[in-house]
């Protein structure tokens, strides 16, 4: 892959893109390269979120910070994070940020340590091609403006994550290029790379990742 | 393009819109919120009404309101809010009105939890208010199947001229799988009773659960009985897996049966003849397709996220012929499907030694 990871990651995006799979995937993927720290910035999502990955993290050496209602029963949409110190904690820093607008909301109090890491932060748009039928270039530009006054930050890059879960293959990847290309005309941002799942073919935009966030009744590929 | 990925409530959302939902009154509550923020979002743009109740009592006598003027009409919440709603239910089906109530199952009782949890069973089969009545629940165990039963429950609302209730739970709400929206016409349903203006060309329509005379009250339930009758003729509906030659077979709805299906997948790798039946509709529930499930069976494992609930159906239908053993997890805790495997196992043991005698 050409595209080389900064030591702050910010993953924003609509929510059910597929951000928290993405995390997953990269700090597995970063932790080759030096120490890794993943944080739980999601305040929207109950459920399927990267505090889940706790054991996984533990057992590859990965820090990882979540909120302190995280996995509980209090919907209590907290951020309590040191991130100074988070930043001061690793290499490389994976922010897994809340769906939508309103996730990205939350983020805004940590705007002005982002600032002055900016050097050395992506703010990556993550976008999945196949959320709705008639999800649109436009609208998917049109969500990435929102996030961005929300946050009051402005993204650096894009990333396809096209997928449709456990069905994704190559074709349901290469069928989304298109709509990628549309949507960087429309926002003047190139695209950081596209996931591929594994067996796909190589290229220098792809960043292949496994199926990490499973159902009780699948078998992870971990 | 065909398939896309979207979260079980959106799923929902967009099933019901397609169904020709027309208003939808709600009140937030975790874990159905994206419901009401994607109808919030879609339905004005498609020519229907969303409203946001100032309580969940509000909403459902929206939705009896709506139903009434003979659109369709739905609402959602989750367990602590459908007992909110139980008595506007016990009016919508004592005023003959087809409607859809959603209910994205949490952990109970009380204010409970957010995370999922299938304890109201009981409440959608037996008792979603006061009187006699019943309300045909249909519980899905993926996306796709919630986005065919918005459609079904919307359709056979109509037809018996009751409420219908989607019995889905927060990890059905809350996951993403593909979906596909079936390509079809919606024909409304012929209305004849509906208070919707009758310009001086016909009587008056009158919507009412109130009866003074109780011979006159007696009849009316009884004229709704016969078509709960018709209902449990027609419709009861049942997945039965690999029950043919099964010794043990494991009984479950919704998630908890999804969970069950991949243990009887492994239970099979093992060599244990497992199989599965999975209702799809809960009321009126499935009992032939029960006892054919089982015909052959030496033991029933019923498998629910609550203390057992639907266990008592399964006795009673199988008329306690058979033993049947309980495995659940509760307060919003998911079975593993690790942990129903060794249930099988255990069951499966019990068998065995029951035959050597």
């Amino acid at each position: 892959m050409n595209y080389s990871f900064r030591k702050i990651t910010v993953l924003m995006g609509h929510y059910g893109v597929g951000k928290t799979n993405l995390a997953v995937n990269m700090a597995m993927h970063l932790r080759r390269l030096g120490s890794v720290s993943v944080v739980d910035a999601d305040i929207v999502n109950p459920y399927f979120r990267t505090a889940d990955f706790k054991k996984l993290f533990m057992e590859n050496d990965i820090k990882s910070f979540c909120p302190m209602y995280a996995g509980t029963n209090l919907d209590t949409p907290v951020l309590d994070f040191d991130m100074e110190n988070i930043i001061a904690s690793g290499d490389y820093i994976i922010i897994d940020v809340g769906g939508d607008d309103a996730g990205a909301f939350a983020l805004g109090r940590y705007r002005h340590i982002f600032e002055k890491y900016a050097n050395n932060t992506d703010m990556l748009y993550v976008f999945n091609r196949y959320r709705r039928e008639d999800f649109s270039p436009e609208e998917a530009a049109c969500i990435l403006r929102d996030i961005e006054n929300a946050c009051g930050m402005k993204c650096t890059a894009l990333v396809n994550n096209s997928n449709l879960g456990a069905e994704t293959d190559f074709d349901t990847v290469r069928s989304s290029l298109a709509f990628g290309r549309e949507l960087e005309k429309l926002t003047g941002l190139d695209t950081a790379f596209t996931a591929v799942p594994e067996g796909s073919p190589c290229d220098r935009d792809f960043f292949e990742v496994k199926r990490m966030v499973c159902m009780p009744w699948e078998r992870s590929d971990i | 393009m065909s398939k896309v990925l979207m979260k079980g409530n959106e799923a929902l959302a967009e099933a019901a819109m397609r169904a020709g939902c027309k208003c939808f009154f709600g009140y937030p509550i975790t874990p159905q919120t994206e419901i009401s923020a994607y109808l919030a979002k879609h339905m004005a743009k498609r020519g229907g009404v969303f409203l946001q109740a100032e309580s969940e009592i509000a909403a459902i006598n929206m939705t009896l309101g709506a139903a009434a003027s003979g659109v369709r009409a739905m609402t959602s919440s989750s367990s602590p809010g459908i007992s909110l709603k139980s008595e506007g239910i016990s009016y919508i089906a004592a005023s003959d009105l087809p409607c859809v109530i959603v209910n994205v199952e949490r952990g109970g009782p009380g204010l409970g939890g957010i995370q999922p949890a299938q304890s109201d069973y009981n409440q959608a089969v037996k008792a979603p208010g006061h009187g006699d009545f019943h309300m045909l629940v249909f519980a899905p165990s993926s996306v796709q199947e919630t986005v065919d039963m918005t459609y079904l429950a919307f359709d056979m609302a109509d037809k018996y001229r009751m409420p219908a209730m989607i019995l889905s739970d927060g990890l059905m709400g809350q996951m993403m799988e593909p979906v596909e929206f079936p390509d079809r016409e919606n024909i409304p349903a012929e209305k004849p009773w509906a208070c919707s203006g009758h310009k001086n060309r016909r009587e008056h329509n009158i919507i009412n659960s109130l009866y003074l005379k109780p011979d006159i009250l007696e009849n009316s339930v009884r004229d709704r009985y016969k078509r709960y009758e018709e209902a449990e003729n027609e419709l009861p509906d049942a997945e039965i897996y690999l029950c043919e030659d099964a010794d043990i077979v494991v009984t479950g709805f919704g998630a908890a049966a999804r969970i069950a299906e991949s243990a009887v997948n492994s239970a099979r790798e093992k060599g244990i003849r497992a199989g599965l039946f999975r209702p799809k509709t809960l009321y009126p529930f499935p009992k032939k397709q029960l006892n054919e499930a089982v015909a052959n069976a030496k033991a029933i494992l019923d498998v629910e996220m609550n203390m057992g609930q639907m266990i008592d159906d399964i006795k009673l239908y199988t008329e306690c012929r058979l033993p049947v053993y309980f495995y659940g997890r509760t307060g919003g805790n998911i079975p593993s499907a690790e942990e129903i495997l060794q249930q099988i196992e255990a069951c499966s043991m019990k068998g065995e030694k029951a035959e050597c005698r």
